[in-house]
């Protein structure tokens, strides 16, 4: 009777169904009782943490969201923020989210040049090797930086007198090497590697039969790179452009180190416009680090609002990643002007 | 003039433009080591190798430098840095390690055994958390998370147990640890999972034919495999986290200490100060010439630090490439 106590095996399914539509998809049927009690352990734990990831993850945008719907109220926008203990006269944050704005703009307008031409040289000429490869792993050891350690060495940089017109200069002719420029050149330093990354490997995934077509044309091969090249990899750049973006948004040690973080922007020099960016001042981030209990302000309720607003910056440059992403799919290589110029 | 800019460029021209401007990169690290390095010899000059260990207070010696003004003799350079070399080894170390573990079993479960409706919601949230700006980290911290253990975890016991060291406020490094793995967790989570996508299915597959269970096959067959991209994820996120100032300057205490682990339970709520996090709060006073030295050779360290791991995940990836696997 031994036969009798084994479990029944499972009917057999014919291997496809009669109306010839595919068979559907299903998980193979197995019990985790069968299963050691080690690889239960390992499979309760693993579920633990996909849950654990999401819970922190929703919990923090939630909790954000709640203070920020809770603290956050038009006027805090657009009022420039004052020196005052009293929290209903200490203003806004007009002027850190102007200085986001200004600083991030300064920094990828430096960086995505920057990043384009290395990666472009890399992938289409990269002669000699060997320059080649440590041009690569420099790039990979800036990613590596801690953004303190590159704030430090913007300070020493540009607190060369070569540097002056850059930032303020004291009567005795120490230049101070703090501004808007000085901080948004070193910001340019925290999304080069993003933007060179994405550029690199759009270019690499265009297939070499494209260059040679082009080649066969008569166009040399600057003109290959500026007429074929990278229009199509344009929405690798921008989904570089817009992740270092939002790196240059979330960043403080910088803003901290080389802006002065200070809570209004603060001009200096003659110069209308450019005494902006000559000048010192703050961002989101700053104004988040001051008024938190950690920094001289302690106005949590204004951080709150203020943190809320940064971290939609941040998801809205995500979405915008997602955005580009599908439609460089869509418009991809296959679709996109080759022909039209 | 204009007319030679608007012609296309030649392909010399083109190629020499290109290479230039990727080498003004290079040009930047250099300047970046010789620049830090130069402002750091004097703290170094005086301290010699005991720049590395304890020599009593941190913070006592750090405000000795602000006030020693302009012109700092020779014993105002007095830096004992180990209480600061060793918090920041002691984050690194826990994050890194709680984050590995966290970061491969939801990796797994993402790859392999997530529902699709849970894996349409976990893909965007882990890039949201590995975009979420640190000083956002920091105020949930600092606002959240501190307070809660320092009303709710912390016993009065405790408190008493080290009341002539140190006090125990919740800033500390239970707090800095939670939260630091949170922050590169997501790091390690996306590289280790397309690393487990580049390992061919028929592996895996082979081992369930053999009539392994899925959870064996995965992990000693795919994860096994995937060895390489979960390291250099690894190295990446402890690059991270080496690195990582602001947050910890809000949420660990930012007291020159070093938690003692013969303090049994207390020692996971004592207060410290990492490197990083020394660098950002006393850059106010990066004017006087001691504190100068200090922090840039705090910076040179980290440097170092962060070349030493670009190496290491150099050598990690070599395998990855041996595999036709790009990471």
């Amino acid at each position: 009777m031994a036969t009798a106590t084994r479990p029944p095996l499972p009917p057999l399914r014919p291997p496809s169904d009669a109306g010839g539509r595919p068979p559907r998809k299903r998980r193979r049927n197995e019990s985790i009782g069968t299963w050691r009690w080690t690889d239960r352990i390992g499979y309760a734990a693993m579920w633990g943490a996909g849950l654990l990831l999401v819970a922190i993850g929703i919990g923090i945008v939630g909790y954000m969201a709640f203070r920020g719907v809770q603290y956050l109220r038009p006027s805090l926008l657009f009022s420039h923020p004052q020196p005052d203990l009293d929290q209903s006269k200490s203003g806004g944050f007009l002027d850190p989210l102007l200085g986001t704005v200004i600083l991030t703009v300064i920094g990828i307008t430096i960086a995505t040049p920057l990043a384009v031409a290395a990666a472009t040289w890399i992938v289409e000429y990269g002669r000699p090797t060997w320059l080649a490869r440590i041009v690569d792993s420099g790039i990979e050891i800036i990613a590596g930086t801690p953004d303190i350690v590159i704030a430090l060495f913007g300070l020493v940089l540009f607190q060369q007198s070569f540097f002056g017109w850059m930032s303020f200069r004291a009567e005795d002719g120490a230049v101070f090497g703090r501004s808007f420029l000085t901080a948004g050149a070193m910001m340019a330093l925290l999304a080069l590697p993003m933007v060179f990354a994405a550029t690199r490997e759009g270019l690499q995934s265009i297939p070499q039969h494209v260059r040679e077509a082009s080649y066969a044309l008569g166009k040399t091969r600057a003109a290959t790179i500026r007429r074929v090249l990278l229009p199509s990899v344009r929405a690798n750049i921008s989904t570089g452009a817009a992740l270092g973006m939002g790196r240059i948004a979330g960043d403080t040690a910088i803003v901290v180190v080389l802006l002065g973080a200070t809570l209004q922007l603060d001009p200096q020099g003659a110069v209308p416009g450019l005494r902006t960016l000559t000048g010192t001042g703050g961002t989101l981030t700053s104004y988040v680090y001051n008024n938190s209990p950690a920094g001289e302000g302690n106005a949590p309720q204004k951080a709150y609002a203020a943190a809320f607003v940064l971290l939609l910056i941040v998801i809205a440059l995500n979405f915008a990643v997602d955005f580009i992403a599908r439609r460089g799919a869509r418009t991809g290589l296959e679709t996109s002007r080759l022909g039209a110029r | 003039m204009l007319e030679r800019f608007r012609s296309p460029w030649s392909d010399r021209r083109a190629e020499v433009i290109l290479g230039a401007l990727a080498c003004t990169v290079l040009a930047i690290i250099v300047f970046m080591i010789v620049f830090v390095a130069i402002r750091a010899w004097p703290s170094f000059h005086a301290n010699g190798l005991s720049w590395f260990s304890a020599k009593g207070d941190v913070d006592q010696q750090l405000n000795k430098m602000v006030n020693s003004g302009a012109n700092p003799t020779q014993a105002d350079y007095q830096l004992g840095a180990w209480p600061l070399i060793y918090a920041t080894l002691l984050t690194t170390a826990l994050a890194t390690g709680f984050g590995l573990v966290f970061a491969v079993l939801s990796a797994i479960f993402i790859v392999e055994f997530a529902p699709e409706w849970i894996r349409r919601l976990i893909v965007p949230i882990v890039r949201l958390l590995a975009a979420v700006p640190s000083v956002v980290y920091g105020l949930i911290g600092i606002l959240v998370l501190a307070p809660f253990v320092g009303n709710h975890l912390v016993t009065s016991h405790q408190q008493e147990s080290v009341r002539f060291v140190v006090q125990l406020s919740g800033t500390s490094l239970l707090v800095a640890v939670v939260i630091l793995t949170v922050m590169i967790t997501p790091i390690m989570v996306a590289i280790t999972v397309d690393g487990l996508y580049a390992i061919p299915k028929s592996w895996k597959e082979g081992a369930v034919a053999l009539g392994v269970n899925r959870w064996r096959a995965m992990w000693t067959v795919t994860v096994r495999a995937a060895r390489p991209a979960i390291i250099a994820g690894a190295v990446l996120a402890t690059a991270r986290a080496v690195g990582e100032a602001i947050m910890i300057s809000m949420v660990s205490g930012s007291k020159g200490f070093s938690p003692n682990p013969l303090d049994g339970i207390t020692f996971i709520y004592e207060p410290l100060r990492t490197l990083a996090a020394t660098i950002v709060e006393d850059s106010e006073s990066i004017n006087a010439p001691a504190m100068q030295a200090s922090l840039y050779a705090m910076a040179l360290l980290l440097l170092a630090g962060a070349f030493f791991l670009s190496l290491a995940s150099w050598i990690a990836k070599q395998p990855l490439k041996k595999y036709g696997t790009r990471s």
